[in-house]
């Protein structure tokens, strides 16, 4: 087939193309997965049973918010890097000012605290299930927007597959905050972190396989 | 910005919203752009330039629901370009450990320019490897020129099916050359 024809052959009867695909695939595989993440976590964990009292204090809310506008930042980087020639720009700062934000909180914390305290501080009770259940709330998310990714145009394709686990990450942990009794900052900054990090190492080694186009 | 790349901008901002004959103008210059562009980059494979051109083509169509229009045209389709030239260079990397690349540097023989639009790979056969519902509903509308009505009634698949045929039909495609070239 010549070029020409190709083109022909493109353009007979083309289908008009309704703006914003990126976002409304991104949006709708996010409500998905995170009504698949709720899910799994009703059936497997259990909302805090005193999340009426904890709801009233601060804390829950930092974590509430050090989530949520990871997932945010990574909502935006999922966008740019699922479309051929948008740059990252301001992206990476915008996620790594809530990690350094949550440090600094940590470090306050710990310095303020009596030293025999630190290592409860930072261990909780939960560490060593703390990630893993993260990991795990991600799952529905993650496989909903390598989905949606795949239906787009990601160019860097290792990049694009690791934002998409971060920001299934992020949703995971916010549905986690849920069921978490911790409230400690360092906590949060480490454990919470390593959650979000284990989809997204996982997206990064399977991008470039997954998301061809 | 650039008078012609505000030209092709409008043009394909137009077949976004459905407009054929403009989406036919901006596909016959992009593919002018890309030939020149691809060509600077594969001075040692000239063979691949019309293929790749093609599979950019294909590519620009298949994923052309993530331009934004506000955008630099530029930006997004050398975009796609390069990732199928990256592309395009991994798979022959993978299959030249495995045949024989010394073959390539002692190529003495210049191929000709002069067919600059005939690819060497044959879309028409490797649309012949679709199963019938996306095939037939290719041949209809975009070979035959025939509406989705026509098309459907000569096919029997109801007018959403001969859509969605259309579309992933051409999906496969683009797959079919990632796999066999």
């Amino acid at each position: 087939m010549k070029t020409d024809e190709l083109v022909s052959l493109l353009s007979t009867g083309v289908d008009a193309v309704a703006p914003g695909a990126a976002l409304r695939r991104c949006t709708m595989a996010l409500g998905l997965g995170a009504i698949g993440a709720a899910l799994l976590m009703a059936d497997l964990l259990e909302v805090r049973h005193d999340l009426a009292s904890a709801v009233l204090l601060p804390m829950f809310w930092v974590k509430v918010a050090f989530v949520a506008s990871l997932g945010a930042a990574s909502l935006l980087a999922v966008l740019r890097l699922s479309r051929p020639g948008v740059r990252l720009t301001w992206v990476p700062g915008a996620l790594a000012a809530p990690v350094l934000a949550m440090w600094l909180l940590a470090t306050g914390e710990l310095l303020n605290a009596d030293p025999a305290q630190r290592v409860q501080m930072f261990f909780g009770e939960t560490w060593a299930s703390c990630p893993f259940l993260v990991a795990l709330l991600s799952a529905p998310v993650f496989a909903a927007l390598l989905w949606a990714v795949r239906g787009l145009a990601p160019t860097r394709l290792r990049l694009a597959g690791a934002a998409a686990g971060f920001l299934s990450g992020a949703v995971g942990a916010l549905v986690y905050t849920l069921h978490c009794p911790e409230m400690q900052a360092p906590f949060v900054g480490v454990w919470y972190l390593g959650g979000m990090l284990i989809p997204t190492a996982i997206g990064a080694l399977l991008g470039p396989r997954l998301l061809r186009w | 910005m650039n008078p012609n790349e505000e030209r092709l901008r409008q043009l394909l901002v137009r077949g976004l919203a459905g407009d054929a004959p403009a989406y036919h103008a901006f596909l016959q210059d992009l593919s002018a752009h890309l030939r020149a562009f691809l060509r600077r980059r594969l001075t040692r494979l000239p063979d691949e330039v019309e293929d790749l051109v093609q599979e950019t083509l294909l590519a620009v169509h298949n994923q052309r629901h993530t331009y934004d229009a506000g955008q630099p045209l530029t930006a997004w389709v050398q975009a796609i370009a390069k990732y199928k030239l990256v592309d395009l260079l991994r798979r022959r990397a993978t299959r030249d450990v495995l045949t024989d690349p010394l073959d390539d540097d002692f190529d003495l023989a210049s191929p000709s320019d002069t067919e600059a639009a005939e690819a060497r790979r044959d879309l028409g056969k490797l649309l012949a490897q679709l199963p019938d519902r996306q095939r037939l509903p290719i041949v209809h509308m975009k070979l035959e020129g025939l509406s989705v009505a026509e098309a459907a009634r000569l096919t029997g698949m109801s007018e959403s099916a001969v859509k969605v045929g259309v579309h992933r039909g051409l999906k496969a495609l683009a797959a079919l050359i990632r796999g066999n070239a």
